[in-house]
């Protein structure tokens, strides 16, 4: 071979590379927490519902990116006149991953499992109206309920209310077998999860043949592997404060969104002081929200009066019953006997709305005489403590499930608000089913609550995603964790 | 007076200045957050700038060298009050179980590494200054055990220890009387070298979340924070780092120094 045609084998070989780099139909996307393993319906965990919605497992509804819910597995339905039994029918053709058919039977099987008496599901509420799952026929689901509830559709669109089968349900947490776009591929713990194209898929193939999910949980490494384009996209970036930088650079997009996050001063509602009212809202207007969401969020953030999503249409803007005002909080405080404030502990969380949101709120407070104890806790430590042992006084947290007013009606629940008002609301929302009615019963639901200081409201966490410049259909918002990779495509 | 000790002493005298300063004195208030005057660099008005909470810095560093200087002076306090009189009874009764004992025990501790082990009794004991100091000062206790027991076991060999046993003293009287003097020097520069290693120990744990916690300002944690910052803010991080290095740097010389200074040889060298 001479030095001419070595020159031209060369470069004709680099031109493959480089062809083969901009047909490029996988993505890689960073998460920072990694699963503990891949079962939706049986853990909270928010980072399992990233890789597996909608990808590995889907629901009898499903939600889409701008939060509505949509049919899923099931194509359509029928509502009985008095509300109480919904008849679902299935696609036709869907089969699981392994080759079995989706039928009815694994629908009434993935109910009855999750809604158990020795059920695992962690939102065994969203289940609790249903009476019984019938499998007419094997297109046809009957699910009766108890009496008329309104969110039935919304509540089968969960994470947690996707159809599993009987046959692979033993290896689920680490073989998931759904009947989704993607397969499971592998899990490198520690590492990544891979999924490829599932070519049996009933519906549309989707644009990328694998995704790679992989896990970074420090945000300087995160900022590296971004800034190196290691990965493609990050679902919800964890430094807010390194935007601008990626905002700038022509390669990447940056897409600012809402969650389903509320973010909360999480108050022990039963812990002397804080059974006063009068020391709730002293607290409630010793916060600057704005000065946590610049100072901790760096700018991103929408301010919250109440515990609800500011993009819901039944939202009410409930932020001036507390607005920042020392000297009221001051002259609360004296009234309820702590003319020289108290002392308190303020359990921290890892993320950096907690974390960095909690050393502002601990300096407002101070500011108002009231002195809460900074105690940084890992996860686990904070599940422990605060969340079932109830062993706080404050706590920074994102609620992160949509539409959760609900856990206010949960007098056992961890800041343990006992209202009996709110919960005959809440058992009255349940019983509506007219939207317009429903509406009117979440804002009375949320100025109860604001009215009664049950916790401090901050802000809405904001989706903070950032990508490639090429990748498309990312969602930008996240009503759901998801990561919808069958949306997603490259442009040239 | 080499040139090592005035630079030694002039580096830590600093910053002994500044926390001393910092009780009576700081620029502003080092809790005080001004979220809008976030992330300014050194200004006439913010004289080593602010950080992502529009605190100042140098009323931070200033604070913050005081958490450094009180967690490493009292670890160094635990290493010597209980690794000196251990050292010196091992010597006292050298080839004895006692001696045996001690000496074995150091070993152990010895042989963890003193970081992480630090950080394990952090996290079993719970995050805080007083948890750190004692995490370290735990460490300190066989380097000074050791090093006391090594230079007092060739002191019991001189003539004027066989005087004193003639004259009737016992072993704890002529520890304390004759051998503790002789080994003073050696001492205090252990105890220097020992201070900087505290407060880069404390740095270290401030660093991953264990040492004091906020709002009390720690070098460690000032480095933490800046970490996602440093691209856009690297003063964040150059000013606490500096804060570190110029410190261990001027311990270290100091200790270097007064080791030339007060080693009896280099004395008669220099007469």
């Amino acid at each position: 071979m001479g030095f001419k045609s070595f020159v031209f084998a060369a470069s004709s070989a680099l031109a493959l590379m480089a062809g083969g780099a901009w047909a490029k139909d996988s993505v890689t996307i960073g998460l920072q927490l990694e699963p503990p393993h891949l079962d939706p319906t049986s853990a909270a965990a928010q980072a399992i519902d990233s890789v597996v919605y909608s990808n590995i497992f889907e629901g009898l509804t499903r939600f889409m990116g701008d939060g509505s819910v949509v049919p899923g597995l099931a194509e359509s339905w029928e509502i009985s006149g008095d509300g109480t039994i919904y008849t679902f029918k299935l696609r036709e053709g869907v089969t699981f991953h392994d080759g079995s058919t989706m039928d009815a039977e694994d629908v009434k099987f993935s109910l009855d499992r999750a809604r158990a008496e020795d059920s695992t599901n962690a939102q065994k509420a969203l289940f609790e109206g249903i009476t019984a799952v019938e499998a007419v026929d094997p297109q046809t689901v009957q699910i009766t309920l108890e009496a008329p509830q309104g969110s039935l559709l919304f509540n089968l669109a969960w994470g947690d209310a996707v159809i599993v089968a009987p046959e692979s349900i033993e290896s689920i947490k680490t073989n998931p077998v759904g009947t989704g776009a993607y397969t499971f591929q592998e899990w490198v713990q520690g590492d990544r999860i891979t999924l490829a194209r599932n070519p049996d898929y009933w519906g549309e193939q989707p644009a990328l043949t694998s995704a790679t999910f992989k896990f970074i949980s420090d945000p300087t490494a995160a900022f590296a592997a971004m800034m190196a384009e290691d990965i493609d996209a990050f679902d919800n970036f964890p430094a807010p404060e390194n935007l601008p930088q990626f905002d700038a650079d022509p390669r990447f997009q940056v897409l600012v969104g809402s969650t389903e996050g509320e973010t909360i001063l999480s108050t022990n509602n039963k812990q002397p002081p804080f059974d006063d009212i009068r020391v709730r809202q002293a607290m409630a207007h010793a916060i600057d929200r704005q000065a946590i969401i610049d100072g901790a969020m760096f700018g991103y953030g929408t301010p919250i009066g109440t515990h609800f999503a500011p993009h819901n249409p039944a939202y009410k803007d409930l932020t001036g019953k507390s607005a920042y005002d020392p000297d009221q909080a001051k002259a609360l405080l004296a009234e309820a006997g702590f003319p020289d404030g108290f002392e308190t502990t303020l359990h921290l969380p890892p993320p950096s709305y907690a974390r960095r949101g909690g050393e502002i709120v601990a300096a407002q407070l101070a500011a108002v005489g009231i002195k809460a104890e900074i105690i940084n806790v890992e996860w686990a430590q904070w599940l422990e403590s605060v969340f079932r042992g109830k062993s706080f006084g404050l706590t920074i947290i994102s609620h992160t499930e949509p539409m959760d007013i609900g856990i206010y009606a949960r007098p056992e629940y961890y800041f343990q608000y006992d209202s009996k008002p709110f919960q005959e609301l809440m058992a009255k929302l349940t019983a509506t089913t007219d939207a317009d009615a429903r509406a009117a019963i979440l804002q009375k639901a949320q100025e109860m609550i604001s009215a009664d200081y049950v916790n401090g409201y901050l802000f809405q966490l904001a989706k903070l995603g950032v990508a490639k410049a090429g990748l498309q259909g990312l969602w930008e918002n996240a009503p759901t964790a998801a990561i919808d990779l069958s949306a997603l495509s490259w442009t040239e | 007076m080499t040139r090592n000790l005035i630079l030694g002493t002039a580096l830590s005298s600093m910053v002994l200045l500044a926390a001393a300063v910092s009780f009576l004195w700081t620029p502003f208030d080092h809790a005080a957050m001004n979220i809008p005057a976030k992330l300014q660099t050194p200004n006439a008005q913010h004289w080593l700038g602010t950080d992502h909470f529009g605190r100042d810095l140098m009323s931070m560093i200033m604070v913050g060298a005081r958490t450094s200087i009180a967690v490493a002076l009292v670890a160094v306090g635990i290493g010597m009050g209980a690794g000196v009189p251990l050292g010196l009874a091992a010597a006292a009764r050298k080839g004895s179980w006692l001696d045996e004992l001690i000496m074995r025990g150091n070993d152990l501790v010895f042989a963890f590494p003193s970081l992480v082990i630090a950080i394990l009794i952090t996290a079993v004991l719970g995050a805080g200054a007083v948890n750190a100091i004692i995490a370290i000062g735990i460490f300190n206790i066989p380097v000074f055990a050791r090093i006391t027991r090594g230079a007092a076991l060739s002191l019991w060999e001189r003539e004027f220890i066989l005087a004193a046993r003639v004259a009737g003293k016992g072993a704890a009287r002529i520890s304390a009387e004759h051998i503790l003097p002789n080994v003073m020097n050696l001492l205090i520069v252990q105890g220097t070298i020992q201070f900087s290693l505290g407060i880069l120990a404390e740095a270290g744990l401030s660093y991953v979340g264990l040492g004091a916690q906020p709002p009390t300002p720690s070098w460690g944690r000032m480095l933490a924070d800046a970490q996602t910052m440093v691209s856009f803010a690297p003063h964040l991080a150059l000013v606490p780092g500096m804060a570190i290095i110029l410190t261990v740097l001027g311990l270290n010389l100091l200790g270097d120094g007064l080791r030339d200074y007060l080693d009896p040889k280099l004395r008669v060298a220099r007469a």
